[in-house]
């Protein structure tokens, strides 16, 4: 895959990101407020998808299970403002635990009545849980599809476990977060979407330069030998186990954080965050925008949800129609995604196929040439 | 004694639905290496043609025979779950070999546009596409090889594709027009009526047991045995063993890599077709009738081992049996004075969701100590 980054001009990239922020902040007054927090949404799911880049575009791994990472981070976030807003509710427990007679928190409710252990739980709790599950599968060299598989095991697993425990986490109704309090404010309310809307657009553009960050250098080299040659990486002296359980359980902190972001933004959590068509839906955000290409994935998350949204308001039958055809088409057709093609081969192979640009000398005969002559 | 019959019997009966619906998957997976997600939906394709057929054998001219149509239907579903599966190898799944995870995310694709296919085309429809597909994708086969070597040959294909999507047309249409109930495009589930000879139940040793899961049991039963002897006494089987062992050697030595391919997934396909009758035997026919067995599937899979269908068998059954005593809730019943703390663990536990999670967990510590399943392909690959 052809990592070669088209080189923009300083002055374009600031203009860009003066631009982007300019839009940023006016958002709220441009957008009505439906279309503000649809939009919101879909900017918490990119930071899902970047995650989902991380392990898959970069170190090969395809996780069929981030649905459980989201819906971690989302149930702590709805925890937290279930209980703080449960001062009038008899008990002084959520509303709900009155429908099935239970009287007493449950033990894991009660640290989440502090804000810093929630603000810490979203992202640790999905990091450490990711951490184990790959810890355990990566441990013994489990991986491609038989990855794929167990991760979409273990969703299913966490799916059945919050599906089925009313008494403890609501069940199949989930936890609502709209008709609660955060700061003395209604969480549904326009001033916190808007609120919301700018730590969402923040933190995506912070989990951007994380993801960069991470892929820099060393560490993310291994990570792209990993993709590539994982036997000799490990010949080489690496250990993978290490270096993929850290990039799964960051994948899983992003997950989280999306999660709760998302969630405070829907206003509600259920075990409908882990269904398996979820999670899938996830890669291929990322591989139609472009694997292995950041800003690919959070265009592709932003882009096709607003596309799902606009076609299943229109003609509600035929997005799964469109869906299944993006699986296929991606796959088959443009393995790179669509930045990915940008920045590759793409636009000169399309221009040389219609005569608008000359061929290029193509790599083996280059290689022919320089070992006749000159041997620079 | 009556209590361990009973919770064997269900065992079994629960592993042989996963068994008949792995199977498939087995073959597919482990003679290909090709994860195919949209295993479930060619098992839906199954249960509905099991659907269609009982309303075709309503007509007059069936009636007498309408006992029958079950056995009729296994046939129907194998062959058409088939086509569309040699259909989709043909399309797309050639393209991707090597690549396991592209494979994956292709036929998610596929899987939603066959269930989207199915809430919103009439089934009559449906039935003549499958027709159609049926014939054009065999006719050009059955011509003489003096025809098939000729250079015009691609307009006999082509003039077979216009017939078959005529025939196709044609019976879609009759169908819509004697059957009503298959002329409506539907989302609603549709169920499907066992026989008169079917209903009730057969006492075994003192035990009633229902018809349809013994039912279930024969049909699997017949399934194994059928695909042992393809695999082992039949040319093609061989065929399939050897490409599966190694596919540049057996290429060289003159078997053809790609009908080889074709035929497995063929028949992969059309086991689960097979796993769509006995399914459509245990409740209701909808859309997302796949997508409650594919995971558990995979887990057979996984458990059993790749390449092995003794592995299979026994990772089915196992994970049947163990759903059965630990969704049940049956080992209390087994030793009902157990310690507080232990019986209320087994009470945690006792419901079908909580059984999954804790077979779950059960095949994770397994694999902790067998990463490759029961029964592992020997190799000295650093891959694999």
């Amino acid at each position: 895959m052809s990592l070669s980054k088209i080189k923009f001009d300083k002055k374009i990239v600031l203009s860009f990101w003066i631009i982007l922020i300019a839009l940023i902040i006016a958002a709220p007054t441009i957008l009505p407020v439906f279309r503000l927090n649809l939009l919101g949404r879909y900017l918490s799911l990119s930071i899902v998808a970047l995650g989902v880049d991380l392990i898959w575009g970069y170190t090969g791994l395809l996780s069929l299970g981030q649905g459980i990472f989201f819906a971690l981070g989302g149930y702590c976030a709805a925890m937290y403002l279930q209980i703080t807003s449960s001062s009038e509710f008899p008990n002084n427990i959520p509303e709900f635990f009155a429908l099935y007679g239970v009287e007493k928190l449950p033990f894991f409710w009660e640290p989440f009545r502090s804000p810093v252990f929630t603000f810490l739980a979203i992202w640790i709790i999905p990091a450490l849980v990711a951490g184990l599950i790959g810890f355990l599968v990566f441990r013994n060299r489990i991986k491609g599809v038989y990855f794929s598989i167990l991760t979409q095991a273990s969703l299913l697993v966490f799916f059945n476990f919050f599906n089925g425990q009313q008494k403890l986490i609501n069940g199949t109704n989930g936890l609502k977060t709209d008709v609660t309090q955060l700061f003395g404010q209604m969480v549904g309310s326009e001033s916190m979407q808007r609120i919301f809307f700018w730590i969402t657009a923040i933190l995506v553009i912070a989990a951007w330069f994380f993801a960069k960050w991470v892929v820099k250098g060393r560490f993310g080299n291994i990570l792209i030998g990993i993709r590539d040659d994982e036997p000799r990486v490990r010949f080489t002296g690496y250990n993978p186990v290490i270096f993929k359980t850290i990039i799964f359980s960051i994948a899983g902190g992003l997950a989280g954080i999306s999660g709760a972001l998302y969630t405070v933004q829907s206003g509600i959590v259920s075990p409908q965050f882990m269904t398996v068509p979820f999670s899938i839906e996830m890669v291929i955000w990322v591989a139609v925008g472009g694997r292995g290409t950041l800003l690919g994935a959070i265009l592709g998350a932003v882009f096709i949800n607003y596309a799902k949204s606009l076609v299943s308001e229109a003609l509600p039958a035929s997005w799964m129609f469109i869906q299944g055809g993006l699986f296929i088409l991606v796959v088959t057709a443009l393995p790179e995604g669509v930045l990915g093609w940008i920045q590759g081969d793409g636009p000169r192979n399309l221009l040389q196929r219609f005569g608008l640009k000359r061929k290029i000398e193509t790599y083996p005969s280059l290689e022919i040439n320089n070992k006749e002559g000159n041997n620079e | 004694m009556e209590l361990l019959l009973d919770s064997l019997f269900n065992g079994v009966a629960i592993g042989s639905v996963l068994l008949v619906a792995a199977l498939g998957l087995a073959i597919v997976f482990g003679l290909m290496g090709v994860i195919n997600l949209a295993h479930g939906e060619l098992m839906m394709l199954g249960a509905y043609t099991t659907y269609v057929t009982q309303l075709i054998f309503k007509l007059p001219i069936l009636k007498p025979f309408y006992n029958s149509y079950i056995i009729v239907s296994i046939f129907l579903a194998f062959i058409v779950s088939g086509v569309v599966g040699i259909l989709l190898e043909k399309t797309i799944i050639r393209k991707l070999y090597g690549s396991p995870l592209e494979t994956l995310l292709a036929t998610w694709g596929v899987s939603l546009i066959l269930q989207q296919f199915v809430r919103s085309v009439p089934l009559a429809y449906g039935t003549g596409l499958v027709i159609s597909l049926l014939i054009g994708l065999f006719l050009p086969t059955t011509f003489p090889s003096k025809i098939k070597e000729s250079i015009n040959f691609k307009y006999f294909k082509f003039s077979s594709w216009i017939f078959a999507s005529l025939t196709g047309v044609l019976t879609g249409s009759v169908i819509s027009s004697s059957v009503s109930k298959l002329s409506r495009a539907s989302a609603r589930n549709v169920d499907v009526t066992a026989p008169s000879w079917m209903r009730g139940q057969v006492e075994i040793i003192g035990t009633a047991f229902p018809k349809t899961r013994l039912m279930i049991i024969v049909i699997t039963l017949i399934s194994v045995i059928a695909i042992t002897l393809f695999l082992n006494q039949s040319a093609w089987g061989m065929r399939i063993r050897a490409v599966t062992q190694n596919r540049q050697m057996s290429d060289c030595l003159g078997i053809s890599t790609e009908k080889v391919d074709i035929i497995t997934f063929g028949i992969g396909s059309g086991l689960a077709g097979v796993a769509g009758v006995a399914v459509s035997l245990l409740g209701s026919v909808g859309p997302n009738v796949g997508g409650n067995y594919i995971v558990g599937c995979f887990m057979v899979v996984v458990l059993g081992g790749v390449g092995n269908l003794l592995g299979t068998v026994l990772a089915s059954f196992g994970i049947g049996i163990m759903t059965d005593l630990i969704g049940a809730g049956r080992l209390l019943s087994i030793w009902p004075d157990m310690p507080l703390p232990l019986s209320n663990t087994i009470n945690f536990f006792a419901t079908t969701s909580m059984a999954r999670v804790m077979i779950f967990a059960l095949i994770v510590i397994f694999l902790q100590f067998k990463p490759t399943g029961l029964f592992p392909q020997k190799g000295r690959m650093v891959e694999n």
